[in-house]
């Protein structure tokens, strides 16, 4: 080993996090990127453990997607450290690149290759010999369901075919992390099914996996940690119970009104109990920081200021809801 | 380097050396789309009718019914098609190096390619090769044409195979051109207005500035007794022209007569041949083209120090 190597591992040793679970296999620091006048990350600090499935989330334009192309070499960070499997991507793009499988928000295809020869393609370009990659194909293929189509022009593929293809693409040279913006984009629901199931294979698979979607609701069984993002900041980062916890230090509340929808809201912005107040239509959603007992008071009193509610009950809002509603203006004083 | 989990590092398979990954996929879609067959075709129509017309042109010159052997006019048909040639090659180069990276850029590939393990290197001479080695087929599939000269005699076929060599460098260094006009510009559409705009100035360009430029200079030197006996620095500037560079390799006296000032200069000959500075200064540009290229396909790391350790 030679000093400088030495001197790298060291330096990795000392960045071990106390848990003890292992190097982690992303590491973010102080991370800033700004194009021109535009503050696209102010500061992005995140960590995400090897072989694990973390949901990175987070409203458009909050930085997603220019996280996940730095970590993939395409943009080079302003500021701060951005390592994976403890390696600099500024400083060593190629091994960076040699460990990730990326699949961007958008992404084209070569429409005149056919299904095979597109993975050759990229398997080639990624340095996979022949041999190996006559023998992962046909197994990449069979995992996103594409077995049948092998010989079919990309051209004629459906958009959740090309998807798919794309993701056999970014495993082709059997990478750790799988950066994944946006996989479900665009997908039909079961287009959308199809594809958390190959997801939720590369997770059995042993996969470090990040992954920004808005099927985030349907991952929540298998993100394992999900990290918010907000014009550019990590507000919260830990484990889906765990930012649930946090988020629901109240709870959300929906009150469905025959009729008066704009006066019931206004009348629970005035509530001590009551918090962020959001209506959309007959439909009243609010933050609730109370218990049953006070919750069966608001109740009694709505009916008794001549209210007619329809439904009134805790919201089934799912996870993204939940989180944009709740880091909407707030953790950010810009 | 080498973390615990990463993948093994084979010796790459023979082959794959001489063409790379990048290079097999360009050659392969090209020949895969009828474009480049109507394009093969339209450029042959386009040189068939040149030469045919030219050919027409100088057999009216011999007179009906006449057929004399003549080198010398058989030799200015040569160089017509030449240079007809030359001008289909400057049309062509900038449509087909100008999109190659924007192309992939505006496809949403390119980014697929720059995560890949070939280097900006890699990339920039296999689109460039793949470009050229298109035209040289377009170019190639002339000959035909061209083989028509002999037919006349005075040419032989040395002066062929230089004349396509000189092709080949011209479509090199414009190529070249083209390919970092499409690395730096987001929009395939700028830079293929960007790639013909410096065609033409390189074309047109020099040789309108050298005449206007002569004809200044030899205004200031009209009515001295003694013409200068210095050669016009404006000649230069016709080194610069692909067309003029073409023909001094066939005329030896144009470079003398570009550089002599006015036209009672006296002529104490060219400080350089029009083709040697062509060759000479394309070099550099090609070089500088590609270097750029390659430097600015992939983000640019500004330099060292500002950033915290952590």
């Amino acid at each position: 080993m030679t000093d400088a190597a030495e001197r790298q591992a060291d330096e990795r040793l000392r960045d071990l996090p106390e848990d003890g679970s292992g190097r982690p296999m992303v590491e973010i620091r102080g991370l800033r990127k700004r194009f021109g006048q535009f503050e696209a990350l102010r500061s992005v600090d995140l960590t995400i453990r090897r072989g694990t499935v973390f949901g990175f989330i987070g409203p458009n334009g909050a930085g997603k997607t220019t996280t996940m192309a730095i970590l993939a070499t395409l943009i080079l960070p302003d500021e701060g450290v951005v390592r994976v499997d403890g390696i600099d991507v500024t400083e060593h793009p190629a091994e960076v690149r040699r460990r990730i499988g990326y699949m961007p928000d958008f992404f084209g295809v070569y429409d005149r290759f056919r299904t095979t020869e597109y993975l050759h393609f990229y398997g080639a370009s990624c340095g996979v010999p022949k041999a190996e990659r006559d023998a992962i194909i046909p197994q990449l293929l069979e995992l996103v369901n594409l077995t049948d189509k092998k010989d079919a022009y990309v051209d004629t593929l459906s958009r959740g075919m090309k998807q798919r293809l794309c993701l056999a693409r970014c495993l082709v040279h059997n990478p750790d992390l799988l950066i994944l913006d946006e996989p479900a984009s665009g997908l039909d629901p079961r287009a959308r099914i199809e594809m958390r199931e190959i997801i939720k294979e590369l997770k059995a698979m042993g996969k470090t996996i990040l992954i920004s979607s808005h099927i985030l609701p349907e991952l929540a069984e298998m993100v394992d940690e999900i990290g918010v993002i907000e014009q550019g900041r990590v507000i919260a980062q830990g484990s889906v119970a765990e930012i649930q916890r946090r988020l629901h230090a109240g709870r959300i509340l929906e009150l469905r009104l025959a009729e008066r929808a704009g006066d019931a809201a206004a009348l629970l912005e005035g509530e001590p109990l009551v918090g962020r107040v959001i209506r959309e239509g007959e439909l009243v959603r609010f933050q609730f920081a109370g218990g049953d007992e006070e919750q069966a008071e608001l109740l009694v009193r709505l009916v008794g200021l001549g209210f007619r509610p329809v439904a009134f009950g805790e919201a089934q809002t799912n996870l993204e809801d939940v989180f944009l509603e709740m880091t909407r203006g707030s953790g950010v004083e810009a | 380097m080498n973390g615990p989990s990463a993948p093994k590092r084979m010796p790459p398979e023979f082959g794959a050396k001489l063409i790379n990954p990048v290079l097999g996929k360009e050659f392969t879609l090209r020949m895969r789309t009828p474009r480049s067959m109507w394009a093969l075709l339209f450029y042959l129509a386009a040189i068939g009718v040149l030469a045919f017309g030219l050919l027409f042109i100088f057999r009216l010159d011999y007179g009906l019914g006449m057929s004399v052997f003549e080198p010398e006019r058989s030799r200015m048909l040569f160089l017509f098609i030449s240079v007809a040639q030359l001008g289909l090659i400057a049309f062509m180069t900038p449509g087909l190096t100008a999109g190659v990276i924007s192309g992939e850029r505006e496809r949403q590939t390119l980014n697929l390619l720059l995560v890949t393990q070939q280097s900006s290197t890699g990339i920039i001479l296999s689109k460039l090769v793949s470009s050229l080695a298109f035209m040289t087929l377009l170019v190639i599939s002339t000959l035909p044409v061209f083989s028509i000269v002999f037919l006349y005699g005075g040419i032989s076929p040395g002066q062929v195979a230089t004349v396509f060599a000189f092709y080949l460098f011209t479509m090199l260094a414009f190529g070249s051109f083209g390919v970092l006009f499409s690395t730096l510009m987001r929009r395939t559409m700028l830079s293929v207005i960007a790639s013909y705009g410096l065609t033409l100035i390189l074309y047109g360009g020099t040789a309108f500035l050298y005449v206007v430029l002569g004809l200044m200079v030899e205004r200031l030197t009209a009515g001295q007794l003694n013409p200068p006996a210095y050669y016009g620095w404006t000649g230069f500037l016709m080194g610069l022209n692909p067309a003029a560079a073409l023909v001094s390799i066939f005329v030896p006296d144009l470079s003398d007569q570009v550089f002599r000032i006015g036209m009672a200069g006296r002529q104490i000959g060219a400080p350089i041949r029009l083709w040697q500075e062509y060759f000479i200064v394309y070099t550099v540009l090609a070089v500088i083209a590609i270097l750029l290229s390659i430097r600015h396909i992939r983000p640019v790391p500004r330099r060292k120090g500002n950033q915290p350790k952590i």
